[in-house]
């Protein structure tokens, strides 16, 4: 285990105006090892930019402690804090030129005059705008506006560098870019990035580590492969990625029954006869031709997408959604199939039933379109 | 690498003419009745003299009479009231305006309604309810009888006509301003404080230099009616203090004579354009170059 550079410890926050009757936080439990990437992933409100201007500075807990390398810092003011932020529209010194943005913080902090000069520089080839150093900011694409606000950040060679959802004002093929981009800049400068966003790709992609987060709550704390292929309940599992998520029963240790079916499972310890929540995903779910002891269902549609074809079964009321590179015919009966450790067996949350409800509603309404164009 | 971009001049759009020329020809003619031809007019009977015969010939003889400490004076007055009210307003009138665009504070539109009110009272009316104030037998001096206290003389000097214009003036300094607070986005701030700047450095390093181009409007706001008004020195300065505004309205009215008026004005607009010409000037280095350093 690295050594904790921050650590949030029963964060509980709450502003003081009309949404005073729920928790913006609500004991968030959180460290960030050094050189680490931790993204925090989740919907809109769900307090991912409030935990990072707290760490920021921009904001105070109503309770709970931030710890810097183990020392309290609740009460240190943002600017005596050695961490710094790339802000969601960047916020960029408009009366200022490139060069001058990027050796704000340093001229603040009195260095040396030529050794700022020299570091802009580095900083400039760092991002890749060599050249622009004398350019106003109005005259930058939204993209190197972007990579001057890491510079100006970057230069101050802070501990922790706070990234609040720094690519959402770009384009997609911009985003990807970026993306390697940054991640880059975070392996070749051995900086601790903690990084918002709202883009489950993105979080995926990037980071060593994912806090996905609801209602002012972590939801689940994992690698990108942990989050994804083992969440921990039904909000995390609907949240990253395409899933098939639903209600079903632990006959026993390693054998769960859904679908009208029993499918053997690598989990075990729910307790016999527990009602749970399963993940499937939709690529993991194999298609076959109709079999015994296999749930039966009908391709209610069939979508040709490019690397494979998304269907959908009819299958008792659930709606089941398969990617797989075998056509079937709208109309054709299938059998369902999955492999045990594809199964994904979590405790019954309090959001699940809300989330089963509405991926239903949402299945059967596409269902109801599908059918209705066919006539 | 991305190509150069060319200047915005190039992809600006030109409004076509025809259809311009028509929608603009009332404020034309409007300007052309109500502002060129008087203009000319004061033009003319500037650099003119009335012969005794009633005839009008050039002339730069009335240039040679302001060169006249009795006029002189009171234009170098008129200078310094009107920089020591600009000072003063922007003294008053800067954390005012700060405060009301960076409170979230409900009371803040009320302070806005209560500086706003008194620009709804007609201009006159409000100067003579000062005269009526301050003066011998005014509400202060009987209020200063009535506790025991002596009779004070507070009317007739360059300190009431100064007063008279700072109260006047005060909320064109804090509209301009309290306007280009509100629009100065908090995340640059943050973003200072972020890079390091302490509230007083983020002040002087953020704050200060985008609120210039306010306070630069408020100037021109401030100085320039300062400079060449004549009621307030009327009523309040009696005859005592004289400014040049008073000399052009004088030369107008009582001495009826046009021509000598017509150059005093030529002279005070000449300054005022100067003025002009100068903070603007300011204004777009501050705008283009990186505000004020400290």
């Amino acid at each position: 285990m690295g050594e904790h550079i921050i650590e949030l410890v029963n964060i509980f926050k709450q502003f003081n105006d009309a949404h005073a009757d729920r928790p913006v936080l609500n004991n968030i439990n959180l460290y960030i090892n050094r050189n680490e990437f931790l993204t925090l992933l989740g919907p809109s409100g769900c307090g991912k930019t409030t935990t990072l201007r707290i760490v920021g500075g921009f904001e105070t807990p109503t309770r709970g402690d931030v710890f810097y390398l183990g020392k309290r810092i609740n009460d240190v003011p943002s600017y005596k804090r050695n961490i710094n932020t790339v802000f969601q529209r960047y916020a960029l010194f408009p009366n200022m030129t490139v060069e001058q943005n990027i050796a704000f913080g340093p001229t603040i902090k009195k260095w040396d005059k030529s050794d700022i000069s020299k570091q802009v520089q580095q900083m400039l080839e760092l991002v890749n705008l060599v050249g622009y150093g004398k350019r106003t900011i109005d005259t930058l694409s939204g993209g190197q506006q972007q990579r001057v606000a890491v510079a100006r950040a970057l230069i101050n060679k802070p501990d922790v560098l706070l990234l609040d959802e720094p690519l959402g004002a770009l384009d997609l093929k911009l985003r990807k870019e970026m993306q390697y981009e940054l991640k880059r800049i975070q392996v070749e400068s051995g900086i601790t990035f903690l990084y918002v966003t709202h883009d489950q790709e993105e979080a995926l992609t990037m980071s060593d580590t994912i806090a996905v987060m609801n209602e002012g709550v972590i939801q689940q704390i994992g690698t990108p492969e942990a989050i994804y292929n083992e969440p921990t309940n039904a909000f995390v599992a609907d949240f990253i990625g395409e899933s098939n998520i639903m209600r079903a029963v632990m006959i026993k240790d390693y054998l769960v029954r859904f679908l009208g079916c029993e499918f053997p499972c690598i989990d075990a310890g729910f307790g016999n006869g527990r009602e749970v929540d399963i993940v499937l995903r939709p690529e993991d779910i194999e298609l076959t031709e109709p079999r015994e002891g296999r749930p039966v269902g009908e391709i209610a549609s069939s979508l040709f997408k490019g690397v494979h074809y998304e269907m959908r079964v009819v299958c008792g009321d659930e709606l089941i959604l398969s990617h797989s590179t075998r056509y079937f015919e709208p109309g054709t009966k299938v059998s369902i199939d999955v492999l045990p450790e594809n199964i994904q067996v979590m405790e019954i949350s309090t959001s699940s039933d809300t989330i089963i409800g509405a991926k239903r509603a949402q299945l059967q309404n596409l269902y109801r379109e599908n059918a209705g164009g066919d006539d | 690498m991305e190509l150069k971009r060319k200047p915005a001049d190039d992809t600006r759009i030109k409004v076509g003419k025809k259809s311009g020329s028509v929608m603009t020809l009332p404020l034309i003619i409007w300007l052309v009745c109500f502002v060129l031809v008087p203009l000319l007019l004061i033009g003319w009977y500037g650099i003119t003299v009335e012969n005794p015969d009633g005839s009008m010939s050039v002339s730069f003889e009335n240039f040679k009479r302001f060169a006249d400490p009795i006029y002189l004076n009171p234009l170098l007055r008129s200078a310094k009231i009107a920089t020591i009210t600009t000072v003063v307003c922007i003294a008053l009138g800067y954390p005012v305006a700060y405060i009301l665009a960076r409170s979230t504070a409900k009371w803040t539109n009320i302070v806005m309604m209560l500086i706003l009110m008194p620009m709804w009272i007609n201009f006159m009316l409000r100067i003579y309810s000062w005269a009526s104030l301050l003066e011998g037998n005014g509400i202060i001096n009987s209020l200063l009888v009535s506790l025991g206290f002596e009779k004070q003389q507070f009317m007739y000097t360059e300190g009431v006509v100064v007063l008279g214009t700072i109260y006047n003036f005060l909320p064109f300094m804090i509209m301009p301003i309290q306007n280009v607070l509100l629009k100065l986005d908090n995340s640059l701030l943050e973003a200072a404080a972020d890079l390091g700047a302490s509230p007083v450095r983020r002040f002087f390093k953020i704050t200060l230099p985008y609120s210039v181009p306010g306070i630069i409007s408020g100037v021109a706001m401030v100085f320039v009616p300062s400079v060449t008004t004549f009621v307030i020195s009327q009523r309040l300065g009696g005859n005592k203090v004289p400014l040049i505004g008073n000399i052009i309205e004088s030369q107008f009215g009582m001495a009826g004579d046009w021509n000598f008026g017509s150059t005093v004005s030529l002279i005070v607009m000449a300054i005022v354009l100067a003025f002009m010409f100068a903070i603007n000037k300011t204004d777009r280095a501050e705008v283009n170059g990186r505000g004020l350093t400290l």
